[in-house]
């Protein structure tokens, strides 16, 4: 494939194709559904191009570590997994924000909790916005909704890592990772940043090493702050979001990934109808776009939150209007994906209560 | 007069932090040594454990990266796999090693992956205050084995030389010890031959070192030598297991 070509793909391979395309050198994963075709891609791919390193790990523990190794020595290094393999890859990435190093992290959300099922869900929201593992860290959440923009936001993943040495995670579902849609694909990096941070072996110059252990209580809370001081950099600059038909909504929808793509749907219908609804959608998780959506809440009376959990990114939203603005959830977990028309309904019903209520 | 010994170049000048009589300094020694006469400083990666020898990159002047617990093995596969002209070796204790890292080091192992392990077996979790590793004893008594280790409950010791010695791609494994100045030479020599079987692209290779835990142990120091001596040496044979050189295929 050429560069800048417009070509029609798997959401699995956008991300793969992208990464590469990134400069990313290295992925190490573990099978399991529904993201299945993004390692086999990568199998598939890394193998044309010179000294790039896949590898199968015997677990998601040992591919995230793998990661960590690939991620100190400087390599742009990703892996991928669906919930389960998150929730045992959560040690490592702990490790990878305590040492700062960058990698990209991809999650094809799954039905939980426990094995659950292969359907499309966002109930994995609080792990990757609060961290996930243990300890007082963050990772840049991003959230695409169309393939283009998974594209777009994988490419620009792991300069956001390398920039700020933070794991990057990109959440999706089984629904993104399947679908095709033409996209325009980036360019081959070149001239990939300098990172005079690496373990390379010491060559000419002193030693140095990573570590994560500050027995001292006073190191590490200074550490600490450090880490925070770079979480309140990115969230006053990184964050990104869409606003769709909000100008003059009186309830504005907000949702993302997957679900936003049929509140979208469902919002045309509704315009349609010359219903004043809107779309709000966050594109970073973490941060979560709080000021931008405050502004809406300027002008929007009332607001409503589609989710595919039982309601996560709903405090979000609450903790963004303090207590400004109604809120109403309507949350599907466990896999259940409903059309833009039945969601259009449910819209509708509430905006007719919410127009009743204001007449009285 | 002819200087015949010295403090090897490649140990900071810093008092180490390990208790009277614990093998660690002594191992940590060794490393040192191999390294500067094998001209590897420039180039060596360490990757030490969770654990007492955690603190490693205080002493060995070259690039480290702390490992999660268990996970040196995967770790060290994520560098070698990145930069294959380094020589890059894991220090791990038993607990690190035998208990919560099998899987990586098994898998490690069996993938050849061209990297060293330093195998520090005393027979207890050191750090967290002697409780029971998949290395002690049967009989031995630790915080978590009161009344000793009892093959019943517990299982008996593990003996991952000879474990791993079944897999294709270990190359060279040995066993030794640090209770002897002459078990100290030899051992010395297993981390030299280990690291020339990187050097050489062979794949895995490893030394599991027996090394006394005087505090834990509850044990002088010359008390614990003897042990390891008596007692210890018994279940874990030392000398080479595995040796890609003499092996006929």
């Amino acid at each position: 494939m050429k560069n800048d070509e417009k070509v029609l793909l798997r959401g699995s391979e956008v991300i793969g194709e992208a990464a590469l395309r990134a400069g990313c050198r290295c992925y190490f994963g573990y099978p399991i559904t529904p993201q299945n075709e993004l390692p086999e891609y990568m199998a598939k791919r890394m193998a044309e191009i010179e000294g790039a390193i896949f590898l199968q790990s015997e677990s998601e523990l040992a591919g995230i570590n793998m990661v960590f190794g690939a991620a100190a020595t400087g390599t742009r290094v990703m892996t991928s997994s669906s919930s389960p393999g998150i929730s045992l890859m959560q040690e490592g990435i702990s490790y990878l924000a305590a040492c700062e190093l960058p990698a990209v992290i991809v999650n094809i959300v799954r039905g939980g909790p426990g094995l659950g099922n292969i359907a499309p869900a966002q109930s994995d929201y609080f792990q990757a916005t609060r961290g996930g593992g243990h300890g007082d860290y963050r990772c840049i959440v991003l959230a695409p909704a169309y393939l283009q923009e998974a594209s777009d936001l994988t490419y620009k993943a792991f300069d956001l890592a390398d920039a700020y040495r933070i794991p990057v995670v990109i959440v999706g579902d089984g629904m993104l990772g399947q679908m095709m849609e033409p996209v325009f694909l980036p360019p081959f990096r070149e001239n990939l940043p300098e990172k005079d941070w690496a373990i390379t072996g010491a060559g000419k110059r002193p030693s140095r090493f990573l570590r994560t252990l500050l027995l001292d209580v006073h190191v590490l809370e200074e550490h600490n702050w450090k880490l925070h001081r770079k979480y309140q950099r990115i969230t006053s600059k990184e964050v990104l979001f869409e606003e769709y038909e909000t100008k003059d909504a009186e309830l504005v929808v907000v949702a993302y990934g997957t679900a936003a793509r049929i509140a979208q749907g469902a919002i045309k219908r509704l315009r349609e109808k010359q219903m004043k609804v809107g779309l709000f959608r966050p594109i970073t998780l973490w941060p979560f776009p709080m000021e931008a959506l405050g502004r809406v809440a300027e002008q929007a009376a009332r607001f409503f939150v589609f989710e595919f959990s039982t309601g996560q990114m709903v405090e979000d939203v609450r903790l963004a209007l303090e207590g400004r603005r109604r809120i109403d959830l309507y949350g599907r977990p466990g896999g259940v994906v409903v059309t833009p028309i039945e969601l259009s309904r449910i819209i509708a019903r509430k905006y007719y209560a919410l127009q009743q209520e204001a007449r009285k | 007069m002819k200087k015949v010994i010295g403090r090897p170049g490649l140990l900071k000048e810093v008092p180490f932090h390990y208790c009277p009589g614990c093998g660690h300094s002594i191992i940590h020694r060794l490393i040192a040594e191999v390294i500067e006469e094998l001209g590897l400083r420039d180039r060596t990666i360490g990757i030490p454990p969770c654990g007492c020898a955690v603190l490693a990159y205080f002493y060995l002047d070259v690039d480290m990266v702390e490992a999660a617990h268990g996970r040196g093995t995967a770790v060290a596969t994520g560098m070698k796999r990145c930069l294959p002209d380094r020589v890059i070796f894991t220090y791990q204790g038993d607990g690190d090693l035998a208990a919560i890292g099998t899987a990586e080091l098994i898998h490690a192992a069996n993938r050849g992956e061209n990297i060293t392990t330093i195998f520090v077996n005393n027979g207890v979790y050191g750090m967290t205050g002697g409780q029971m590793a998949p290395t002690t004893l049967l009989g031995q008594k630790t915080t978590t084995t009161p009344l000793g280790r009892n093959i019943g409950n517990d299982g008996p010791p593990m003996k991952l030389c000879e474990f791993l010695s079944s897999l294709e791609r270990t190359v060279y494994l040995a066993r030794g010890s640090v209770h002897q100045p002459k078990e100290i030479q030899r051992t010395k020599r297993y981390i030299r031959d280990a690291f020339q079987a990187q050097l050489d692209n062979k794949g895995f290779s490893m030394v599991e070192i027996l090394s006394p835990c005087p505090s834990n142990w509850k044990l002088s120091p010359v008390e614990s030598c003897k042990w390891i001596d008596q007692e210890m040496r018994n279940h874990f044979p030392l000398g080479v297991i595995k040796d890609y050189r003499t092996e006929t295929t």
